[in-house]
């Protein structure tokens, strides 16, 4: 395990922002922290990367512990943050050969580290214009090789797609992508549910600065119950019917059924075969698959009982 | 996978401050505001005491042979300020959590804010001596003179540096740094920089006499223009020694307050 997290609590003066995290990657794998605004995502990176101290807990990055041995862990790790952070007035090249002389690199290493980043990112028409005069999808791009000229064995990004148009997220995501391919840890936080369920191996569920729920995005679905069916009616008489059919508890208002399902094209046949012989009309039918939207519901909304971790 | 980070050393302690002093020199350099500030501004101002003011002030000497060690200190205050709004600019936006998060000494931030807007400053008092002697500045100083007047406005300068670092850094924002900033751009007037005191009401006389620039003034000038210094010379030593440790090390303790939480 790369990133060891055990008990991790943090409280600003008398806000508790973490409450008890424990988190576990494994090397080479992509771990998306989702969670609603103010769940403690960014709290969590903001440790792991040590610019905060925990309270209480334990937090070992490749072995090192982020308090004790910050300066090593701060030598396999890069954060890319929720703001761009870069130098406006420095060129692109500027910025990047920057980061490789403050990671100790020669000059001429920085220069060609710089120099493969810019052309990995598509930058390299812009590398000598200065950063101001750059579009939101290059800062964002350039940011990122910010965070890669040490090639870090751990990456943190916080939001990294936060305000990207569609395009520019996607170049993100392949990134991201590349970077797992070639053996990079990347821990992620996002808003975004199928941001998490595209990119990440595990999903880790934050809320009320706990973990609520991991897995993988299947396993989550699963654990928040099966397909179902949704079958709507023109009049109360049939939604009653139909449900006495398959002995399902129904509403009244909107004159729909949900009938749990197994998602097979046979057990579809079944229920309309089912309602053709019980005579009762049909008026429509739509399959259900849960989506992360569901977990996520399910997880945030009531509490934190709905589903055993 | 390679690890590039070396960790500790004092030969890191200083690459990491060179790249820094590097990075905040070269955005001094491009920033038109810093530039207008350190150089435009205290050239205008000079031209509007000589040549609009000055005129009308007597000080027993020609104006400009008075005025310029003011213009001096004036200028290093704006030269501070516009250091305290760069450090804040860091502190406020996301480059700080960058730095803070690669295996760099803390000090190289600031270190590096603090020796550029010292170099900085070197060029505007050369500027601005420069454009004096234009005007009409005639000091009769000799080497050794130029050589203490120098190192008396280093030390200064380096004091006022790190007190704008310790600002910027306590500051919420970079217009709440310059905000703050403006103590130091309003004490020169306050000083025997551009009048002499002993026309100031009493309570305003003992404020100019008793802060830190009218004896660091009074002692450039003497230096520079061999008018009487009654022994402001050590006065000013003690400010600036006594400035420069406690800005110093409050600037430190707030950047390390600031950043570990």
């Amino acid at each position: 395990m790369i990133v060891e997290v055990s008990g991790l609590h943090k409280a600003f003066g008398s806000t508790k922002v973490l409450d008890g995290v424990d988190l576990h990657v494994a090397e080479g794998t992509v771990t998306a922290l989702l969670g609603p605004n103010g769940a403690g995502k960014t709290t969590t990176i903001r440790v792991l990367t040590t610019l905060l101290r925990p309270d209480l807990g334990s937090v070992r990055i490749a072995g090192y512990d982020v308090v004790r041995e910050a300066t090593r862990v701060r030598g396999v790790i890069s954060l890319t943050g929720q703001y761009v952070a870069l130098d406006d007035q420095q060129t692109g090249r500027e910025n990047l050969v920057m980061i490789g002389r403050l990671m100790h690199l020669g000059r001429a290493a920085a220069r060609r580290r710089a120099a493969g980043l810019l052309e990995r990112f598509g930058l390299v028409d812009a590398m000598d214009r200065r950063v101001k005069t750059y579009s939101g999808g290059m800062r964002r791009r350039l940011d990122l090789a910010m965070g890669l000229v040490s090639q870090p064995r751990v990456i943190f990004l916080d939001e990294p797609t936060t305000g990207l148009d569609p395009a520019s997220r996607t170049t993100m995501w392949d990134a991201v992508r590349d970077l797992v391919s070639s053996g990079t840890t990347i821990v992620l936080t996002t808003q975004y549910l199928e941001e998490a369920d595209r990119l990440a191996d595990r999903i880790v569920l934050i809320n009320q600065g706990k973990v609520t729920a991991s897995g993988t995005a299947d396993a989550l679905k699963s654990q928040v119950g099966g397909s179902r069916l949704d079958l709507r009616f023109t009049g109360a008489a049939d939604l009653a019917r139909a449900a006495a059919l398959f002995g399902v508890p129904h509403g009244t208002d909107p004159l729909v059924l949900s009938v749990p399902s197994d998602g097979s094209a046979a057990h579809l046949h079944r229920v309309l075969d089912d309602l053709r012989l019980a005579d009762v009309p049909v008026a429509e039918v739509s399959a259900h698959r849960p989506t992360l939207d569901d977990v996520f519901l399910s997880l945030t909304a009531t509490g934190r009982t709905a589903i055993p971790a | 996978m390679t690890t590039t980070a070396v960790h500790g050393g004092a030969r890191n302690a200083v690459s990491d401050s060179l790249t820094m002093i590097g990075r905040s020199v070269r955005l001094g350099r491009r920033n038109a505001d810093t530039l207008v500030m350190s150089i435009v501004l205290p050239l205008l101002m000079m031209s509007l005491f000589v040549y609009v003011f000055g005129g009308a002030i007597d000080t027993g000497t020609r104006y400009i042979n008075y005025v310029v060690p003011g213009i001096i200190l004036l200028c290093t205050g704006y030269g501070a300020a516009s250091t305290a709004m760069s450090v804040a600019h860091d502190m406020t936006s996301g480059m700080i959590d960058r730095l803070r998060s690669l295996p760099i000494r803390s000090s190289a931030v600031l270190t590096g804010h603090v020796t550029a807007s010292v170099a900085r400053n070197l060029l505007s008092t050369t500027v601005v001596v420069g454009a004096a002697v234009a005007m009409g500045f005639r000091p009769n100083a000799t080497i050794t003179d130029w050589m203490q007047a120098a190192g008396l406005l280093l030390l200064y300068v380096l004091a006022l540096s790190w007190l704008a670092a310790g600002l910027g850094v306590i500051a919420k924002s970079v217009e709440s740094a310059s905000t703050l900033s403006f103590l130091m751009l309003f004490l020169p007037y306050l000083s025997s920089a551009f009048v002499p005191t002993d026309t100031m009401p009493s309570f305003l006389r003992a404020v100019s006499d008793n802060q830190p620039i009218t004896p660091v003034i009074e002692t450039v000038r003497g230096l520079l223009t061999g008018t009487p210094t009654g022994g402001t010379g050590r006065i000013a030593l003690a400010w600036c020694v006594g400035l420069l440790v406690c800005s110093f090390t409050s600037a430190a303790w707030l950047y390390r307050r600031r950043t570990r939480r």
